[in-house]
């Protein structure tokens, strides 16, 4: 019986993988070919899906991408021993694209079935939180210290210092809760995750939970993830019924409604507890008073799915890797207009243009790249004029962007900065909260300014007026949602002031 | 149509088995909805009281989210990303074409009850954009004529 992989990523799935797993089954009993085939995450090859991957001795053998008319062929051409075909990308853990790669986080992520807790186990799964327990609470927290993780979601806040607020908390109830609310433009590692290694991020939060005190768990995930929804709740059915959890500690999944802004901690405490999703003003933190005024660390998916590596591989092994002040990995999500599309997790440190340009391969359009935009809606586009920046918190930042969750949205020339500015200030608008003035309303009047400027209306003044608000949205606001939105629309105007020149542009052309 | 009709003894039920939850709102709005379709205005009360909390602090969630409606949708649901990834993909014109070709607008539904079509912020497939979920399922490396059919596709 030879064992046939197929993905059952959302990404697959949207570009037909399930239309594949069943011309497979169809197409083999035809000819009477014995095999098993088992659905597994994605690897993050996603320009390649769907990839299906046969189990050989010289390795698990590629092929894809496959679509349903050409299952026939690629069974005849000998798919079942690995045989050539035009589709066959060779042995995939040696392909290029993941020979580069340094997979902590994501190490298992495509490979192993998702809803296995055995195949979990045979591939290094729940090591960390058997050391975490023989180490116990406090050194737990150290060695999360110790490997300078820092908050996936975007903040880059020290995860050790987090845990040891919550742990120093005294009360008689703490959470730790999971921000699962992955609403970035151009990110997918967390759905990743959830849809590929689900015992993972269960293990990190029982990790997690044993290190503070915590007896119950909640994942705050989104109503535009079904399929990892699905995937999650049958993991947590299938760590109850072996006793991973129930007894000192409980994991609940709850579902958003489409709100952008609960993916901001407060808000997401907020949602949680059955409210609109409005901004708390900090202080007090939730590692003091967060859910139902109880102590809580609120981290982010990826946060929580490397703990286990750490505890598993100890702190400096972790902390070995990486570049300045940024230590270990970041899963990298290549989107949007790229050719070679998908999770890319690498020390910290490649220059963006080595991502976009060498990782990336350009963009899938075959066109120049103009603009990336790095960290979500709320983080700023870079030109190539800033290609040689390294990626990390903080020569990012330096750079006035960010790089958030990790998204990389690459953008050809046919691109319009403008519309780019004007869509960030009118996401602002349709997804602010409500609660502070600089977000509410400055949003929708930035919109305005914008139109004026690309309009040729009072220009200077204009632009001052632009720069003025963005002052006020950055300084003013409650959350990152207004904090940050000056972020593209400030890195717009500045590295593309060409696209704002609207009808005189025109004229000159 | 094949609405169910809702009625206050089934929404009463609805909220009794969230009643054990800690924060239950948003989990009882999520199963009136996936049973009626959307959240009846006249349910409202009937949640609130079952809850002990205001209409006015009901209808204030209902109200805030983007998911959930206040009339039956189309037969069926599309949801079109807006966000970036997809824009630079060309999803822009992609959802202006399929608005136009459906003949309504962001959140509406087409004058024959068949389809509804409401924008979206990102669906996590922004690696094959763009992409649209059409009544749950993913759909990527959209055109016009893909999504369509598979719009008008039976389901």
């Amino acid at each position: 019986m030879t064992r046939v992989f197929v993905p059952r990523d959302a990404a697959a799935l949207a570009l037909g993988a399930e239309g594949v797993a069943n011309a497979l089954r169809s197409e083999a009993a035809k000819r009477d070919l014995p095999l098993e085939i088992v659905r597994t995450g994605s690897r993050g090859l996603h320009w390649l899906e769907p990839l299906i991957e046969v189990d050989t001795p010289k390795g698990r053998i590629g092929y894809g991408p496959v679509a349903v008319p050409e299952i026939a062929a690629v069974l005849d051409a000998g798919m079942l021993k690995g045989q050539h075909h035009a589709k066959c990308v060779g042995v995939v853990d040696e392909h290029l694209w993941l020979k580069r790669q340094t997979r902590i986080t994501f190490a298992r992520c495509g490979i192993v079935d998702p809803l296995s807790l055995k195949d979990y186990e045979a591939h290094g799964g729940l090591k960390g939180l058997s050391r975490a327990h023989t180490l116990g609470a406090a050194a737990t927290i150290d060695a999360i210290t110790k490997s300078g993780l820092r908050g996936r979601g975007g903040a880059g806040f020290p995860t050790g210092v987090k845990w040891k607020g919550a742990s120093d908390a005294a009360a008689d109830r703490k959470y730790v809760v999971c921000n699962a609310d992955e609403g970035d433009s151009g990110t997918f590692a967390d759905r990743m995750i959830m849809e590929g290694d689900p015992f993972l991020l269960i293990e990190g939060m029982a990790i997690a939970a044993f290190a503070i005190g915590a007896t119950k768990g909640y994942v705050y995930s989104r109503s535009e993830y079904p399929h990892a929804n699905a995937t999650f709740t049958a993991a947590l059915t299938i760590a109850r019924n072996a006793g991973l959890l129930g007894k000192t500690f409980d994991i609940e999944l709850r579902v958003g409604a489409g709100s952008y802004v609960c993916g901001e901690e407060t808000a997401l405490l907020e949602s949680l507890e059955g409210k609109r999703g409005q901004v708390r003003a900090k202080p007090p933190l939730p590692v003091h008073e967060g859910l139902f005024g109880k102590p809580t660390i609120i981290n982010n998916v990826l946060s929580l799915a490397t703990a286990p590596w750490i505890m598993t591989n100890g702190a400096e092994a972790y902390a070995a890797i990486g570049h300045g002040k940024s230590r270990g990995t970041m899963p990298i999500q290549l989107a949007g207009n790229v050719k070679h599309s998908g999770l890319f997790e690498a020390p910290f440190g490649m220059t963006l243009g080595e991502i976009v340009d060498k990782i990336g391969g350009g963009t899938a359009s075959g066109r120049p790249v103009r603009a990336v935009q790095c960290g979500g809606p709320l983080g700023a586009y870079f030109p190539r004029a800033l290609f040689d920046t390294p990626y990390d918190y903080e020569a990012f930042a330096a750079a006035d962007g960010l790089i958030g969750h990790g998204g990389i949205v690459v953008f050809d020339d046919t691109v319009d900065m403008a519309a780019q500015a004007r869509f960030a200030l009118e996401f602002c608008g349709i997804e602010s909260c409500g609660k502070c003035t600089p977000c509410r309303i400055g949003s929708v009047r930035g919109v305005e300014v914008i139109d004026r400027i690309v309009k040729g209306e009072a220009r200077e003044r204009n632009l001052a007026l632009i720069e003025d608000l963005c002052r006020t949205l950055k300084l003013g606001s409650l959350c990152a949602l207004g904090g940050f939105t000056p972020y593209p629309v400030m890195s717009a105007l500045r590295h593309f002031p060409e696209d704002f020149m609207g009808a005189k542009r025109a004229a000159a052309e | 149509m094949n609405e169910r009709s809702w009625n206050p003894e089934r929404i009463t039920e609805i909220v009794s088995a969230h009643a054990h939850l800690e924060g239950p709102l948003l989990p009882i709005l999520h199963a009136v909805q996936a049973e009626f379709g959307f959240i009846p205005r006249d349910a409202i009360p009937v949640i609130a009281k079952g809850l002990n909390v205001t209409r006015a602090e009901v209808y204030g969630v209902v109200s805030f989210y983007h998911d959930f409606r206040e009339q039956p949708a189309g037969r069926r649901v599309v949801k079109i990303c807006r966000a970036e990834a997809c824009q630079s993909m060309g999803g822009r014109t992609l959802a202006e074409r399929v608005l136009k070709h459906f003949g309504t607008d962001w959140g509406g539904t087409s004058s024959d009850g068949a389809v509804t079509i409401g924008p979206v912020y990102c669906l996590g497939l922004c690696s094959v954009a763009p992409a649209a979920l059409i009544d749950g399922e993913p759909h990527a490396r959209l055109d016009m004529p893909t999504l369509v059919k598979a719009v008008e596709a039976k389901p």
